[in-house]
This record gives structure tokens, C-alpha cells and sequence, in this order.
């Protein structure tokens, strides 16, 4: 997408980059996207203000910054229960700058259903004084993976005209590292503990994004917070197809995955690099896409590096890296080898 | 019009101009739904209909549309209500006018599908205000006052409207209706969110996940501001009773019809010696037992109570204190204790000098009939044992086998 002209909002010259988003009634606005980091720092406000009180280094705001850089507006924002949500609105204060919903853990999904329809039913009756409101679900892998997925399934069956972002830590953070379908096969966390005779979880990590391909949605995608441009442009296609969009991004989180706060960016790159966890799209008409980087190492596979740059950053695996685990490596390193394999053999743009 | 008290549910929702209906199927209220998707499907209704995947999104659905502005229903009964227990919650604190059918039926387990107030006294204590209808007639013209009592710039809570599970859901009536625009008139067309005065803004800003004016809803409160919240949703609660007596009026100008003074509707307590007090269907046949038993002279009255939550412990003292013995009529248990109404009578009247004497009558669990041979047999009982002047034991059950 190419920008021609800026739009007036949401920043004017001399006014503070951090404000509530207002958008009046009849107001059209489509913010065009903007791929410059000069001109997004210079013409863009963030729908989360600093000040929050998730940890430093943690990716999900991160996520949800570059996500709301790509929002067309006007906007409604649901949380699901977990770090984002607890620490963006500790009452008197929130860091959101659009209208914002949290209702319980596991049902992110239908309070988005509920809003999606009440937009329709204003709709409908003349009362939306908007063309268009859109509504983007942020929740972790503990809300989406496993309480929220009934939620989840049965708002994309009903097909409900909403953006899901999955900030996927692998983990539930909120309640202090404990594992969920999301954690990825050995890695430590507390209920899956290291121990004499476990080598961390022992299951494999539920495959989200693909369940949600099977849904036949109209759009699903993955996306890291280190490929920004790729990220924001996927937001942009999920709030712009009509009905459920599901973009699962993968979120560092320092805590939990135990790597130094100045690495969340570089971990989730390696992320790619590896080919743990490949950027791709999927709608109904092209079926599987690669993009950016993992585009990049389908045509050239000399880019792709081995796993342990990706375990050997992280505390959580730092068990795998002893002599006596080689063959745990080993393991990971062929399952992620079969999927990337068998990704390339779904993706259309996988060179042949 | 000839209908059951789910299909009265499901006109009155028709005519309510409601926005969103989001429902899960349980019997017995599986035919309000049903009857509305019917609505939707011949084109009848502007309503955005989401049939969601369980109670838990149901409740969850509701909670997103009332706080987007819009009117919210839903209607379930049971198990329905229990797996939905999370989310009443959340919806009262986030002062969500939203509307339930609860069409009573007993909890499992044992697995039973009639009525018992069981799933009515498990939200007891959600913060939602409940209305208890005694007929068909009552389910729909409860339904309707509900959204005008819930939107209430007063109250901004949601209310249940509680219906027999069969006994009114499934039994035909013949009731009056009004033409779609009287009801509209009522309810003065769609809802209109309230407005509140926020810090930030120099302005009142409407009370909604609104873009010109963005607030956020469902905080994270920690042990500075919740214990306040939650006091402010209490004091919410003690301008109900008047909201719902001006809406009785102002229905009864509109229709002829009022439920006592909404609240509670006495009958002949004024010289009772035996008063019972009841709620629901079974109120019905109380009455026409008490009716009898007058026409012999006996001195026995009746209290139909209409709304539970908020209890109306002033209005129930002020008719209950003349009597000398008070039998409170219930369809629900709490194991190890008495019935969840007993304790708000037994409380509303310890602070009278001189009290009535309480009995507590358990009838009609899991669907048991109540039979005026046995609610006769009951109130001749206790004129006997007034004249001992012993009631023991208090905690009775009524056409249980031993
Ligand atoms: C029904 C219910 N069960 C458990 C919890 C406790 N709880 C709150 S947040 C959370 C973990 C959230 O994990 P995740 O969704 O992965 O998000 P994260 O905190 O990692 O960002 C849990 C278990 C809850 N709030 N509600
Ligand atoms: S615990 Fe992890 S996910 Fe939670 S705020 Fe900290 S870094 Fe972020």
C-alpha cells in the first residue's frame, strides 16, 4: 500500500502524541497505513499510552502499539483477563486511548460478538453515527489456547465481524509461568517444571493458528513484533475483511522465557530465522502465503539457522543445551523441520 | 391472544425494540428462543440475533452489546444459569441494563427439567434485580417494565424476570397485549445510554464504548477503589424499590393492570392471624386455597412477593407485622440452612418488638405439584398449632413422602 497523503489525524502539529483517540460522529476516517518510522512516529498515536505497567522488555505492548498503528479507526478494543489487561487499567488510571472492554478470561470472544452484533443492530436502525466500527480482540495464549477457545470457535463459526490478536507468550504470565496449550514442547515453566526426570513439558504446542484456518475464516495470518511492517500490513487485511480475522503474534515475554529485557525483539526474530514459528497468511482465495522474512528463507534456504539460536537465548530451554539433552534438540529440531517442510508444501508462494 | 409464558416472553421482547438477543437453548426456556428466531427469520425484528455456543457466551455477549450501547436480552434456566454465574457478575458491576428471562427450573443433580426457584436463589447474590411473574399475563408485562426499570438513569442494573418452568412456560394463556407503539411509547423508543461525568473530559460523556468519546470498562480495581465500587453498586440497589412501584403505575394507567404496588401484592393480611408469603406460579394456587378458607371465616391472608432482589424489607415488615404466624412458602433448599427466602423474612422481621411466629414450607422441588387439598390441610394445621402456641419444627416440607 502505497501513501499518498497524510490524513489529519490522529496527531496535529503541537499537540502531545499521547491523547484519547476522538473520532465525532460522522467524522470519515480510513488512516492510511504508514511503512516510514519517521513519519509513524511523527503522524501516529499509539491506542496504548506509555505509562502501563507490564514489564519492561515484555513484547505485548509492543504488539499492541504496532497493531494499533494499523487500525483504520474508529475502534473498540476487548481484553481478554492476563498481564495486558491487569496492567493497563489499574483503576483510576488506563492506558487505552480508544474504547476499551475487559469482561472476564475466557470470553474475549463473545463480549466481541456481542459488541460486533450491537454495531450491526445500530447499524441497521440508522443509529451508528460511524461508517464503520471495528472491534480487535487482544488476548494471550491462556485465554485463546485453551479457556477462550470454545469462545473463540464459536464466534469464528458465527462468523462475527471482528480482528482477534492472539499475543501468544506460551505461557500464563498473569498467574506467575505456569504452562498452557500454547507452551512449546520442553520448555520449562512452573507447572511444567525441569526436573530429574522431565525435561520441561512433554506435550506439543497446540497448532492455533491452523485450527483456525479450519474454521474457514476469511483471514488468519502469524506475526512477530520484530516484523513490524509485515505485521501491521495483516492487522490492517484483519480489519478490513468482512467477518472473524484471527493473527496469531508471537509475544516475548522476559519474564516467563527468562532472556534479558533488550532481546524481546531479537528473540522473536530468531523465532523466524529458525523456522519455529514461519510468517504466513491464509484466506479462503490464496490458501497459505509466506511472508517477509520466512518468504525470504523459502528461497533461499542458506537463511534458515539451526534451532538452538533460538533456544540458546532463553532460560527456559537452557536445560536442552546440556551434553545429555542433545537428542532433545535433535528432537525439535526435526519437528520443526517437518513443519516447515509440510508449510512449504501448503504455501502458494513457496518456491517449487 | 392465546400463548405460554415463553411465547409472552418472546412478544414482549419482539415489541421491546431490543438490539441484540444472544441465547443458548434449555428447556423449558428453549421456546422464547425458538419463537424469536422465528421473528428474525420472517423478517419481523431488527434484532441481531446470536445464537452463541453456550450460557457463558451468552451472558458474555450481552455484556459486550449493552456496554456498547446497545439493548441487550437473553433467556435461560438452570444449568444454563449456573455455568452463566461468572459473567451475572460482572454485567450488574458493570452496571449493564441488560434483560434475563430466567424461566425456573431445578439444578442438578439429580438431572431434573421442572420448576424449582433453585437457579433464582444461585444468583441471589450477582447483584441482579429479580422479578418473580405469577402467570403468563404477569411474564409479559414484567418483561416489557424491565427494560424501562433496568435502563433507569436510578439504576442501570440488569434484571431477571423469573418464570415457572413450565407451569408458565409451557401452559396457555389467554393475555392481553399491546400494539408495538404503545410499547415503543413506554419505553421511549431504543435505548439511550446515560450519561456520566468522567475526569478527563470537560463534558457529560455518554456511559458506552463509544469512539467520539472513549472510556474503559472492566478495570482492574485493587484494594484502594473495589470495596467503593462495590458499595456504589449496593446503594444502586436502594433506588429500585421506587423505580419499579412508578413503572407498575405508570403500566397500570397505560393497561388497567398492576401487581400490587409492584413490589408485593397482599391479600387479605389486613386481621390474618396465618399469613403466608410466596412467589411465583404458586402464588396462584395459594390464593384460591386462602380464598376458600376466608369464606368460612377462617383469618388467613396472603403475600405475593414480586421482587426478591432487592428484598423489600420495609414494605414486607409493614405487612407481615400484624400477623401471628407467617409461613414462608418456598420452591428452593439450602442444605444446612433454611430456604434463602425464610432468611430475608426471618431477617426483615427480628427487629419488630413483638413478632410473628415463622414456619418455613418447602413445596414443589424439582416440579412436585402443590395441591390445595395440601396447602389447606397446611394453613388448618397451623391454626391448631397457634392455639398451643409451638411451632416446631420450623423447617417443614410440603407433599414430600417420607
Ligand atoms: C475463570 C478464570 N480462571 C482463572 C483465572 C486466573 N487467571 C487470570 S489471568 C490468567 C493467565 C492468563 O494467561 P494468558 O492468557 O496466557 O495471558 P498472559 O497473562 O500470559 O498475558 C489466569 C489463569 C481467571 N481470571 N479466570
Ligand atoms: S510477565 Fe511477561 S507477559 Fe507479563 S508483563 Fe511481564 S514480560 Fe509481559
Amino acid at each position: 500500500m502505497v501513501v499518498k497523503t497524510l490524513p489529519e489525524f490522529p496527531v496535529k502539529k503541537g499537540e502531545p502524541a499521547y491523547k484519547l483517540w476522538l473520532f465525532e460522529p460522522g467524522q470519515k476516517v480510513e488512516m492510511p497505513l504508514v511503512f516510514n518510522l519517521r513519519q509513524l512516529a511523527e503522524t501516529r498515536r499509539p491506542a496504548l499510552l506509555p505509562g502501563h505497567r507490564l514489564c519492561a522488555g515484555c513484547a505485548a505492548p509492543i504488539v499492541v502499539k504496532l497493531a494499533s498503528f494499523a487500525f483504520r479507526g474508529p475502534t473498540i478494543v476487548v481484553t481478554a483477563t492476563g498481564c495486558l489487561e491487569v496492567s493497563t487499567t489499574i483503576f483510576p488510571y488506563t492506558s487505552w486511548a480508544v474504547p476499551w472492554i475487559h469482561n472476564a478470561f475466557e470470553n474475549a470472544a463473545a463480549t466481541a460478538s456481542g459488541i460486533a452484533a450491537a454495531v450491526e443492530a445500530m447499524k441497521k436502525t440508522g443509529r451508528l453515527p460511524y461508517e464503520h466500527v471495528d472491534v480487535v480482540v487482544f488476548a494471550g495464549d491462556g485465554g485463546t489456547f485453551d479457556i477462550g477457545f470454545q469462545a473463540l470457535s464459536g464466534a469464528a463459526e458465527r462468523g462475527h465481524d471482528f480482528l482477534y490478536i492472539l499475543y501468544d507468550n506460551e505461557a500464563y504470565m498473569n498467574t506467575g509461568i505456569q504452562r498452557s496449550g500454547g507452551t512449546p514442547k520442553y520448555a520449562w515453566t512452573t507447572t511444567s517444571p525441569v526436573g530429574s526426570v522431565l525435561p520441561g513439558k512433554m506435550e506439543n504446542k497446540k497448532p492455533i493458528a491452523e485450527i483456525m484456518v479450519a474454521h474457514r475464516i476469511p483471514y488468519v495470518a502469524t506475526a512477530t513484533p520484530a516484523h513490524w511492517m509485515d505485521f501491521m500490513k495483516k492487522v490492517r487485511k484483519g480489519i478490513e475483511v468482512k467477518g472473524p480475522a484471527f493473527i496469531h503474534a508471537l509475544s516475548s515475554c522476559d519474564r516467563g522465557w527468562r532472556h534479558d529485557t533488550a532481546l524481546t525483539l531479537e528473540v522473536t526474530r530468531r523465532a523466524v530465522d529458525t523456522c519455529y514459528f514461519p510468517l504466513w497468511e491464509w484466506t479462503p482465495e490464496t490458501g497459505y502465503v509466506l511472508t517477509d522474512r520466512s518468504l525470504a528463507i523459502a528461497r533461499n534456504p542458506k537463511l534458515k539457522q539451526p534451532i538452538e539460536k533460538y533456544l540458546e537465548l532463553q532460560g527456559r530451554f537452557r536445560h536442552l543445551l546440556k551434553p545429555e539433552n542433545k537428542h532433545l534438540v535433535k528432537e525439535l529440531q526435526e519437528l520443526v523441520d517437518a513443519a516447515w517442510e509440510e508449510l512449504l508444501r501448503k504455501a502458494s508462494n513457496a518456491p517449487r | 391472544m392465546t400463548v405460554n409464558g415463553d411465547e409472552a416472553v418472546a412478544y414482549a421482547v419482539k415489541q421491546s425494540l431490543v438490539d441484540v438477543v444472544a441465547a443458548y437453548p434449555i428447556t423449558p426456556q428453549t421456546i422464547i428462543v425458538e419463537k424469536f428466531s422465528e421473528f428474525v427469520a420472517d423478517g419481523e425484528v431488527k434484532t441481531e440475533f446470536v445464537p452463541v455456543e453456550s450460557e457463558h457466551s451468552a451472558m458474555s455477549a450481552c455484556v459486550g452489546a449493552a456496554a456498547a450501547g446497545a439493548r441487550a436480552f437473553t433467556a435461560t434456566s438452570s444449568q444454563g444459569l449456573a455455568l452463566m454465574v461468572e459473567i451475572l457478575y460482572i454485567a450488574s458491576a458493570l452496571r449493564l441494563p441488560i434483560v434475563m428471562a430466567v424461566v425456573n427450573r431445578a439444578l442438578s443433580a439429580p438431572i431434573n427439567i421442572h420448576n424449582d426457584h433453585s437457579d433464582a436463589y444461585l444468583m441471589r447474590d450477582s447483584g441482579w434485580i429479580q422479578l418473580f411473574a405469577e402467570n403468563v399475563q404477569e411474564a409479559y408485562d414484567t418483561t416489557i417494565q424491565a427494560f424501562k426499570i433496568a435502563e433507569d438513569e436510578r439504576v442501570l442494573l440488569p434484571v431477571a424476570v423469573n418464570l415457572d418452568g413450565f407451569f408458565l412456560s409451557h401452559t396457555l394463556e389467554n393475555i392481553y397485549m399491546l400494539p408495538d407503539e404503545v410499547v415503543h411509547e413506554f419505553l421511549g423508543g431504543y435505548r439511550k445510554v446515560s450519561k456520566v461525568k468522567v475526569d478527563y473530559f470537560d463534558e457529560e460523556v455518554p456511559l458506552a464504548l463509544n469512539p467520539a468519546r472513549p472510556l474503559s470498562f472492566g478495570n482492574l480495581d485493587l484494594y484502594d477503589y473495589y470495596f467503593e465500587h462495590k458499595v456504589q453498586q449496593v446503594e444502586a440497589m436502594k433506588s429500585v424499590p421506587e423505580v419499579v412501584r412508578e413503572v407498575n403505575e405508570e403500566w397500570f394507567k397505560l393497561t388497567g393492570r398492576r401487581y400490587g404496588d409492584g413490589i408485593l401484592d397482599p391479600f387479605e393480611v389486613e386481621d390474618a392471624d396465618v399469613v403466608l408469603v410466596g412467589m411465583g406460579s404458586g402464588v396462584g394456587t395459594m390464593r384460591s386455597v386462602v380464598r376458600r378458607l376466608r369464606k368460612e371465616g377462617l383469618k388467613v391472608g396472603l403475600v405475593k412477593l414480586r421482587m426478591f432482589r432487592p428484598f423489600p424489607f420495609k414494605e414486607v415488615v409493614e405487612v407481615l407485622k400484624n400477623a401471628k404466624v407467617v409461613a414462608v412458602m418456598e420452591k428452593g433448599v439450602s442444605p444446612g440452612s433454611y430456604g434463602p427466602l425464610f432468611l430475608e423474612v426471618n431477617t426483615a422481621l427480628y427487629d419488630l418488638k413483638s413478632r410473628p411466629a415463622l414456619v418455613n414450607y418447602v413445596y414443589g422441588l424439582g416440579g412436585r405439584d402443590l395441591v390445595p387439598d395440601l396447602v389447606e390441610g397446611m394453613i388448618r394445621g397451623l391454626f391448631k398449632e397457634l392455639e398451643k402456641g409451638v411451632f416446631e419444627p420450623k423447617l417443614r416440607y410440603l407433599g414430600v413422602r417420607e
